[in-house]
């Protein structure tokens, strides 16, 4: 199936602004389903609130668009009574781990399987530009005008320690390497935490000077390296991307669906 | 082995917005940004088949057909 059969046509052109990086999320997931071959009617897609958040607007899979940091609460409920789906929840790093980070890190401790893509444009894009939980300490935002005191998460250590059984991270320049870890994560029999580095020129690149989208790409080409390289060790300003974690362990839905098993078995 | 054999672009202008991502990042200097901030095709013949524009495009606005090797049509 060609990508556009995947997508909402009507709704385009989108709602995001000229170079956002969201856009090319979309375009690489889409590439990631038509890859694994998987059917619209097997995805749902849930998302909270943000620009991050309208992605779930545009696929044509099953789709729900819910409240603001809560949607891996809403998917958790989906994936329980419909455990065949594919579960996929983008969403903003303030949607994710501002309001949402209590439902991130108990839902990677519950290993339930879905796939959750933090779309990490380091600011809250939708509501004018306040910095999030993944705004760099000395970064720029309306709520900090003269920078941000406050400390960034690192999202795949966050996942990891929250026991993630899959992480990774990737860029919206590494366009390869992104469709290829959403496949992956998707295809994983788990939690999947994907941090995606993605750009916000309207807010993020214009009130930290940063310049536009091209710039921001620059940066990201530049400033990340794939896990173990050599580059790490003389810079370690430089951000890793890859696979960070990759293990097995019981899966939530199928953990519950054994135990009514056991019960039944007793009661008889 | 043969190589991929460029059949053309196509473009969804009304959807393209000009961030000039596709432009920048096109390893041979295909494209350009036209009167209108659209995008354009400027050298055609240059197109190595690389889909990189198709695939960085925010606004999924750039299809890039070509053929496979060893098959006679077009493939999208
Ligand atoms: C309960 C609740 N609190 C606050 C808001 C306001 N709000 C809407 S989107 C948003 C943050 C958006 O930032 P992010 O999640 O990082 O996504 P982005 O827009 O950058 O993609 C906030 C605070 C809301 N809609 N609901
Ligand atoms: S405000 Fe930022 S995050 Fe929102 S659509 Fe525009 S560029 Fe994207
Ligand atoms: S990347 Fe897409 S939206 Fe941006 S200029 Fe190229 S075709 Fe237009
Ligand atoms: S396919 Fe590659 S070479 Fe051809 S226009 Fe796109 S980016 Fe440039």
């Amino acid at each position: 199936m060609a990508v556009k059969d995947y997508i909402r046509q009507r709704f385009f052109p989108h709602m995001w602004c000229p170079g956002c990086g969201h856009g090319t999320i979309l375009n690489a997931l889409l590439r990631a389903v038509e890859t694994l071959g998987l059917k619209k009617q097997d995805i749902v897609m849930v998302s909270g609130i943000g620009c991050s958040a309208r992605i779930s607007g545009y696929v044509d899979f099953h789709s729900m668009h819910t409240l603001h940091g809560r949607a891996l609460a809403f998917a958790t409920g989906v994936k329980m009574s419909k455990p065949e789906l594919n579960v996929i929840v983008p969403m903003g790093d303030g949607d994710a781990l501002a309001i949402g980070g209590n439902h991130f890190i108990h839902a990677a401790r519950r290993n339930i399987e879905m796939t959750a893509i933090v779309m990490n444009n380091r600011i809250y894009g939708m509501t004018g530009g306040q910095f999030s939980p993944l705004s760099a300490h000395g970064s720029m935002g309306t709520t900090a005008p003269y920078g941000n005191i406050d400390h960034d998460f690192d999202v795949v250590e966050l996942a990891t320690a929250a026991g993630a059984t899959f992480v990774a991270r990737t860029t919206t320049y590494h366009v390869h390497e992104l469709s290829d870890f959403i496949a992956q994560a998707i295809s994983h029999k788990g939690f999947s935490v994907l941090e995606v580095l993605s750009q916000c020129p309207t807010h993020y690149g214009r009130r930290n000077r940063v310049g536009g989208a091209v710039d921001i790409l620059k940066t990201y080409k530049n400033n990340t390296v794939r896990i173990g390289s050599d580059k790490k060790q003389e810079n370690p300003d430089l951000i890793e991307r890859g696979v960070f974690v990759k293990k097995e362990l019981s899966e939530y839905c199928r953990e519950y669906d054994r135990l009514i098993a056991r019960e039944h078995r007793e009661a008889e | 082995m043969k190589k991929k054999q460029y059949k053309g672009h196509k473009i969804e202008r009304s959807w393209c917005k000009g961030c000039g991502i596709c432009v920048e990042f096109c390893p041979k200097q295909v494209l350009e940004l036209d009167a209108e901030g659209k995008v354009s095709v400027a050298r055609p013949q240059d197109c190595i088949c690389c889909k990189l524009c198709e695939l960085r495009c925010p606004d999924l606005a750039i299809e890039v057909i070509c053929t496979e090797p060893g098959t006679e049509n077009g493939h999208e």
